[in-house]
């Protein structure tokens, strides 16, 4: 254990009165995020889990993997088909890889940079907290979105959404949605239409080629908001060289879209490590598609356009609906706390998202507006919930007494 | 002309630690309707310091005869007749600006720094005093104006009083002029920012939690 030793050497540095001590939180985040903290109370009665927080946002970017890797992967994907070139797997994934890394790493050096800084300026811990944000905000972004808007949107999200109620656990609103919302609302441009969605130039000079005829890069959902079919019976999505796409692609991920929501497949896996480890809440994730699907199903009985009588399922395969709901609907900060506002919660997103989509074609896209809004209300309904159980409770004592 | 301190702290309290905006939270929708380019923010700061300084100044003269019951609906026609006025000039001389502005001059009338400078200073004071109080608010009203409206329009549409001041450079290197800037939210937040810095500057604003 030579690290390990390494760290206990130089640790005297960092502590009070040490050279280094205006360092100890960044020191402190290193020990602690390389080995499980001694400090434990010495006396009473205290039972703890492995679990602490740091632990539960590295299940997070386990979970998160899947998605990610296929995003790259699509990426590339996407890409050579845009220039008609045939190329092999990992090609194609490396072109992705290139493409995403820049963008993570910008995420991470930013984010992680303003909370060392706040930590160190306040004399708190480091909070472990943007090890998800960071790793978050580039998988909800079109892959063309220059580095240097990732950089004023993450630092933008970490001060206003995260450090000014009090840093991590203190946020009312997702860091990474208000990344991404910050960046919908600046570079409207950049955010949306048909230009962002597939990366056309090269990177680091791989993948050079022209775009073939007949390329569009608009994402299903935008197809579908910007249609003058008149019945969904009518109207076929189609990839990005106009090839049709079928219910296993987007099921698979071969669509354009934000680097991360594309897989419904990969999200799925991702799901299945969160419920299983008990770290995302399967309450919150399967209201939402209830939610989704009520709505739909409602939508399609009065069915007066393409959009409202897509069926459920597309609503769940396409855009950032499946993506949304696992893992930022179930962000344990922002999401409600009692378990019956959580079916609330999760039921209101699902309905929110789909209405969106449907009535408002300026955005075909709604899982972001809506989580960010129910965020909002997340107390309320916790407030509510537990304001219900204690009348209940008291209407059960006032029974008991009158029977005495 | 020297002022005395009282005097003093009547004109220049209102810019720091008793601003209308930052410290006692009035006129917040106006700053937020404004300011999304520097001009017509700066024409809405010297609107309503004008309003403000010459209404304290009639409402303190006229103090010791306006019956109690009835003081309100007497500032408010001050206040309009002023407010008209401003209108009219503005719509003679800055017509592009005024309507900009559209509502918001006439909405200086419910102001909220307006009547509550003539409720708290100028019914209790004399003209001169009152006047400086006036155009003490009126600044710090404005003085946030400007800077709220410098920033969105920087940030926002890349210039300065209309005139391109973000190299075209930048742009041809991908820079991109932020749009939410243009909208209101962000003028909230550039004032919770103002407010942030200011009171961490002035620890005794501090709010105890």
């Amino acid at each position: 254990m030579s690290l390990r030793n390494y760290i206990d050497k130089i640790k005297p540095n960092f502590e009070e009165g040490g050279k280094f001590y205006w360092l100890h939180s960044t020191f402190d985040a290193f020990e602690t995020f390389l080995y499980v903290p001694d400090t434990t109370s010495k006396s009473g009665v205290h039972i703890h889990d492995a679990r602490d927080s740091k632990r539960t946002m590295v299940i997070v970017i386990i979970a998160l993997m899947p998605a990610l890797l296929f995003g790259m992967y699509n990426v590339g994907f996407q890409h050579y088909l845009a220039i008609g070139q045939d190329v092999g797997f990992w090609t194609k994934f490396f072109y992705g890889l290139l493409s995403v890394l820049p963008q993570i790493v910008v995420s991470y050096v930013v984010g992680l940079g303003i909370e060392f800084a706040m930590a160190q300026m306040k004399h708190e811990e480091v909070s472990e907290g943007f090890l998800v944000t960071g790793i978050l905000i580039p998988m909800i972004l079109p892959v063309d979105t220059p580095l240097w808007m990732i950089a004023v949107a993450t630092a933008f999200a970490v001060v206003f959404a995260k450090e000014v109620f009090g840093g991590t656990g203190y946020n009312i609103f997702n860091v990474a949605l208000i990344a991404r919302a910050f960046l919908f609302f600046s570079y409207p441009s950049k955010m949306s239409g048909d230009q962002v969605w597939v990366r056309t130039g090269s990177t680091f000079g791989m993948g050079k080629g022209t775009v073939v005829d007949g390329f569009s890069g608009a994402t299903p959902l935008g197809q579908l908001a910007t249609t003058d079919a008149h019945s969904f019976a009518d109207f076929s999505f189609r990839g990005i060289t106009g090839q049709p796409l079928t219910t296993s692609d987007m099921f698979f991920g071969f669509i354009p879209g934000s680097v991360g929501e594309v897989s419904t497949l990969a999200i799925l896996l991702g799901a299945i490590l969160l419920i299983a480890t008990n770290v995302g809440s399967w309450k919150t994730m399967f209201s939402v598609f209830l939610g989704g699907l009520f709505t739909v199903t409602l939508v399609n009985l009065f069915a007066a356009n393409a959009a409202m009588e897509m069926p459920a399922n597309y609503h769940f395969l396409l855009g950032g609906f499946a993506f949304g709901a696992v893992f930022m609907a179930t962000d344990p900060v922002t999401s409600a706390r009692t378990e019956t506002g959580k079916w609330i919660y999760g039921f209101l997103i699902g309905l929110i998202a789909v209405t969106i989509r449907i009535f408002n074609p300026g955005y075909p896209e709604g899982m972001m507006l809506s989580i960010l809004f129910m965020n909002a209300f997340a107390p309320l309904i916790d407030f509510y919930v537990v304001d219900a159980n204690i009348k209940k409770r008291l209407k059960r004592v006032e029974v008991k007494n009158r029977e005495k | 002309m020297a002022l005395s301190n009282k005097t003093k702290a009547v004109l220049l309290g209102p810019l720091n630690k008793n601003n209308p905006i930052i410290v006692q939270v009035l006129g917040i929708c106006s700053a937020l309707a404004v300011t999304s380019k520097l001009e017509p923010a700066l024409v809405m700061a010297i609107a309503v310091t004008i309003v403000t300084a010459f209404s304290n100044v009639i409402i303190s003269m006229l103090r010791n005869t306006i019956p109690n019951r009835i003081r309100i609906i007497v500032q408010l026609v001050v206040v309009a007749t002023l407010v008209t006025l401003v209108s009219e000039v503005l719509k003679a001389f800055a017509y592009d600006v005024n309507k900009q502005l559209s509502v918001f001059v006439g909405l200086i009338v419910t102001n909220c720094i307006l009547m509550g400078r003539l409720e708290a200073f100028a019914l209790g004071n004399g003209p001169w005093p009152s006047f400086l109080d006036g155009i003490g608010n009126g600044l710090g009203y404005g003085w946030i104006l400007v800077v709220i409206g410098f920033v969105r329009e920087l940030l926002g549409s890349g210039t300065l009083l209309g005139y391109p001041i973000i190299p075209k450079s930048f742009y041809e290197a991908g820079y991109q002029n932020n749009g939410l800037m243009m909208l209101a939210p962000m003028a909230l937040l550039l004032i919770g920012v103002i407010i942030w810095i200011h009171r961490s500057q002035n620890k005794e604003l501090q709010e105890t939690a």
